[in-house]
């Protein structure tokens, strides 16, 4: 099985001849048809997929997944949305333009939650998402269908995004890694939008250098995206050296004591106890971890700023989406019955509860209270994690509260969960700061992988993935290929 | 009236015409017949598109702000204002509010009224994008993106005039900056400007300083002609009285009403209650830009001589009439060329007289503007300078031209082929005078003996029938005087 190799293995066996990218495309190909019939990943394969000539560069030939809300010229782009299920862009993005520059071909359209919102891959309008180790559980989102790819070995990497946690939830719910570069890095051009201010492009992989390969890339100044910045001095993957004596991490105490969870059932006290031997191992490799203290309203506002935010955002940059010049036309006798019954008919119920919310704290009467509110506890959340970056290299954390969840809602249900909240959701402080944030796979929790994430100060992109890679090597979970556990 | 007095404020949208590309695309920012031509996919509003702010255009702005004599923002932002119509594809245009600032705020500019020098006070000016172009047809409506995406300015005045011809003055003042800063053709034909009309009417004997005192504000929107404009405010102005008269005028609500040209009078369209909520807030994919001291100084610099300063030049020190210095400067095409006929040698005062009899003239008989008239300024300027070395007279450069405009010809070449100038040649001319003299010795005597000086005159009629016109009559006249005064 090629398609279970690292990107540095199968290029050595393309430029030596062992194997050529056609074989790669084939075996991906069948592997997508696979994956599809049993956890329905995709929303569409590429058949027709052309091999490229290998080169020198490190991607040359080798297949990969795009998230569908990566708007590729000529080829379906549907962000998993009704609205979109016929929508044929006329332009590629930057992104995927520079993947194609080095060499890499797309086999596939992963399938999202419905615009990147939502956080369990169950909502995109092609059906849910299966996780390749359980199916009866979700991938989370809202890169679902690349997280499930990648664990399933379809590929060494699939593209992502990332608003809130939408790279790094999926990846630690199925055992792989999820990078999310500094806001900015990689350019938005042609990435279709959730919430501008806090989207970034990313991407899902088996091990620390393939994402660090990958990124270097998709990278770089981009004139039609005047958030992009010159990043042509950061060399991700050459700056991975492993040496990390006298780094410094810490972890956060509101979110990571269990005394914080009066609650906690087995399984969140399984995962936290799993994270505190982690962070033992991590400390046996001479990097200094520490307990800190944040204050709590500030970890716990950290949802609800997120959540004012990117509805505001978002209910505007879906504004476009009309039918009226792209989109499958719907019927009216008038302009606004044609607009209502295009997004009454097509977008989901989850969707519009969001552009209710966004519409509502934009209000005159609102906007005060509720988004420049926000806006400010944006600043202040985000200064008190650069508080945290003058002494730590990284935040290290344990991401969720357990791995993933059944894709049968009722199964999840716990009358405590409110107090989980912050702990479900400080993911999203990353992109309320621009921060890098990756995580990585750190163990088993019945059977199931949970993850951990690292953060860093914006543009510290090289020491994270340095670090991470260090802590990869340690705890052992690289290269990590889904096993089917059908035990409930 | 005399009970009243009305309080009229302006809202001017005029379009920056004079960049290669519109305000946030690279599509061409100009005026086509052929729809959907200058477009790109942002103007459309397309899925994953991104907004890149034009240089030049916010220069042009700054400009504009600077002669309003506004102040500058330190740090340029842009807001998203929110609403669904079908010439706003992306839902939502980009403009700015009036906090943190806009490109100009609080300015104050002069203009003349009735001989007298006025200053109306600016609320703010501010940069944002045009629509696209909606057409209504019995059986659909059609959308043209051409203009979708052009560079816009807005401006706000306070309630600063009295009367609709007050206003139109202020209008005017302020289109001819556009057009002599380059910044506009300001063509209300092109729909290159639109405007909106807050009308009010008050005691006329109350403070107008006091806002305590003024009436309810009643909106005119989409005026796109200053002479509908000054339609527009009369027929408001008397149907406020009206209300006042017969006792109605408290129960009018603040409103917003369309003109309708069929009936000349305005319409109801919707209550202040009912403003529509735009929801601005900070467009997320434009980061603040900073204003730097030197570029805004650069700018000044380049702020070219508006219309009062030329006109001021033309009445003192070039002594025009103010009423031909006023139609000389009503264009700036007009001005220029005026200044280009000047600067090739020409005294302004003749200049003058012959842009304002036959230049102006011509090319209204033409319809055309004065940059589409075929002959240049420096061959006006060689026409009338033949006339001060005497080489032809005034009326055979005018007959010349008049010619040239009749046959599309060079009128320089009508003078060469009609051999006007060969008369230069005195052997000859000296030639027929003498023959004519010889044939009239009765009159010559008259001349010399009987002090008949007008015969002269006769003599001359029979040189310029001689010479089918080609003579200089002032030139042969002198000629004629020498010879005739031989024979005494």
């Amino acid at each position: 099985m090629y398609m279970e190799k690292s990107i540095l293995e199968l290029h050595e066996m393309l430029t030596s001849g062992k194997v050529t990218s056609a074989e790669l495309i084939k075996e991906s190909l069948e592997k997508s048809h696979e994956v599809q019939e049993k956890c329905n990943a995709f929303v569409t394969i590429l058949d027709d997929a052309i091999p490229s000539d290998v080169t020198d560069d490190l991607l040359s030939g080798i297949p990969y997944g795009i998230k569908d809300n990566y708007s590729t010229k000529g080829i379906l782009t549907t962000a998993s949305s009704n609205t979109l299920r016929d929508y044929i862009p006329f332009y590629t993005a930057t992104a995927v333009e520079n993947l194609s520059k080095h060499g890499a071909v797309a086999v596939n359209k992963t399938v999202l939650d419905e615009f990147g919102m939502g956080a369990t891959g169950t909502t995109g309008h092609t059906g849910a998402v299966l996780n390749p180790w359980n199916r009866n559980r979700m991938c989370a989102g809202s890169s679902a269908g690349s997280a499930c790819a990648v664990a399933s070995g379809v590929y060494p990497y699939a593209l992502g995004s990332d608003t809130g946690d939408s790279i790094r939830k999926p990846a630690a719910y199925c055992g792989i890694v999820g990078y999310k570069p500094t806001y900015g890095m990689i350019s938005r051009y042609g990435l279709l939008p959730y919430a501008s201010s806090l989207d970034t492009c990313g991407v899902l992989t088996r091990n620390v250098k393939d994402a660090a390969i990958v990124v270097d890339a998709m990278k770089g100044k981009d004139e039609h995206d005047m958030t992009s910045w010159d990043s042509s001095n950061m060399h991700l993957l050459k700056s991975i050296d492993g040496e990390v004596k006298g780094k410094k991490l810490c972890y956060i105490k509101e979110l990571v004591s269990l005394d914080n969870y009066p609650h906690a059932n087995d399984t969140l006290k399984a995962h936290i106890k799993n994270f505190m031997e982690v962070v033992e191992k991590i400390k046996s490799i001479g990097i200094e971890v520490e307990e800190v203290s944040v204050d709590k309203k500030i970890v716990e506002a950290v949802p609800n700023v997120y959540n004012v935010i990117s509805y505001a955002e978002a209910t505007s940059n879906m504004s476009n989406l009309t039918g009226i010049s792209f989109g499958p036309r719907e019927a009216g006798s008038n302009y606004i019955e044609l607009m209502k019954n295009y997004r009454t008919n097509n977008f989901s119920p989850l969707i519009k509860r969001r552009f209710i919310i966004g519409s509502y704290v934009l209000q005159k009467d609102n906007k005060e209270r509720y988004f420049y509110n926000a806006q400010k506890l944006r600043r202040i959340i985000t200064n008190a994690w650069l508080d945290l970056f003058k002494n730590y290299d990284a935040v290290v954390l344990p991401i969720e509260a357990g791995p993933a969840n059944y894709v049968d809602l009722s199964k999840n249900y716990n009358e405590y969960d409110q107090e989980l909240v912050p702990l479900h959701e400080n993911l999203q402080a990353a992109n309320l700061g621009g921060f890098p944030s990756i995580a990585l796979p750190d163990g088993f929790v019945g059977g199931m992988p949970v993850g951990l994430s690292l953060t860093s100060k914006p543009y510290d992109d090289e020491n994270m993935l340095n670090i991470a890679y260090a802590i990869e090597n340690t705890l052992g979970y690289a290269n990590q290929i889904a096993k089917e556990n059908t035990n409930e | 009236m005399n009970k009243y007095k009305a309080l009229i404020g302006l809202e001017m949208h005029c379009q920056i015409s004079n960049t290669n590309s519109k305000v946030f695309s690279s599509a061409k920012n100009g005026y086509s017949e052929d729809a959907n031509v200058y477009v790109q996919g942002v103007d459309m509003g397309f899925p994953g598109t991104l907004p890149v702010v034009n240089k030049e255009a916010v220069k042009k702005a700054l400009m504009m702000s600077m002669m309003l004599n506004c102040t500058q923002p330190e740090y340029l932002y842009f807001e998203r204002k929110n609403y669904y119509y079908p010439d706003l594809p992306k839902g939502y245009q980009i403009t700015q509010d009036t906090k943190p600032s806009p490109i100009g705020i609080g300015g104050e500019v002069e203009y003349f009224f009735e001989k007298e020098v006025k200053r109306a006070k600016i609320d703010n000016i501010h940069l944002e994008e045009d629509t696209a172009l909606q057409s209504h047809l019995p059986e659909c409506s059609l959308l043209d993106y051409n203009r979708s995406g052009i560079p816009l300015l807005e401006l706000v005045t306070a309630p600063a005039f009295h009367s609709s011809d007050e206003a139109v003055a202020f209008l005017e003042t302020i289109r001819s900056m556009y057009q002599y800063a380059g910044i506009s053709e300001a063509d209300p034909k092109k729909g290159q400007v639109r405007c909106d009309v807050n009308v009010s009417i008050m005691d006329a004997d109350a403070d107008e300083e006091n806002p305590d005192n003024w009436g309810t504000k009643v909106e005119i929107k989409g005026v796109n002609s200053f002479g509908t404009v000054k339609a527009v405010i009369d027929c408001e102005i008397a149907r406020q009285i009206e209300l006042k008269e017969n006792g109605t005028y408290d129960e009018m609500e603040q409103q917003t009403r369309r003109y309708d040209e069929e009936t000349n009078s305005t319409k109801f369209m919707r209550s202040k209650q009912d403003a529509i909520d735009y929801r601005y807030f900070v467009e997320p994919n434009i980061p603040r830009i900073k204003i730097d001291k030197e570029w805004l100084e650069d700018i000044r610099k380049e702020i070219p001589r508006l219309r009062n300063a030329r006109m001021k030049t033309y009445i003192e020190e070039y002594g025009i009439k103010p009423i031909d210095a006023d139609t000389l400067t009503k264009e700036k095409s007009t001005s220029d060329y005026f200044e280009s006929i000047i600067s090739n040698g020409v005294k302004p005062v003749d200049a003058a007289n012959w842009m304002n009899t036959i230049i102006l003239g011509s090319i209204n008989k033409l319809s055309i503007t004065i940059n589409e008239f075929f002959i240049k300024p420096e061959t006006i300027a060689e026409l009338i300078k033949m006339t001060y070395s005497g080489k032809i007279s005034k009326n055979q450069a005018k007959n010349a031209l008049y010619e040239a405009v009749d046959t599309n010809k060079n009128p320089l070449d009508i003078i060469s082929e009609s051999g006007i100038e060969q008369m230069q040649n005195d052997d000859e001319l000296l030639d027929i005078i003498n023959k004519i003299l010889d044939a009239n010795p009765s009159q010559v005597d008259d001349y010399l003996n009987k002090g008949l000086s007008n015969i002269i005159n006769y003599f001359l009629g029979q040189v310029m029938k001689e010479t089918k016109g080609k003579a200089n009559p002032a030139h042969a006249m002198e000629l004629l005087k020498q010879e005739i005064e031989k024979r005494k």
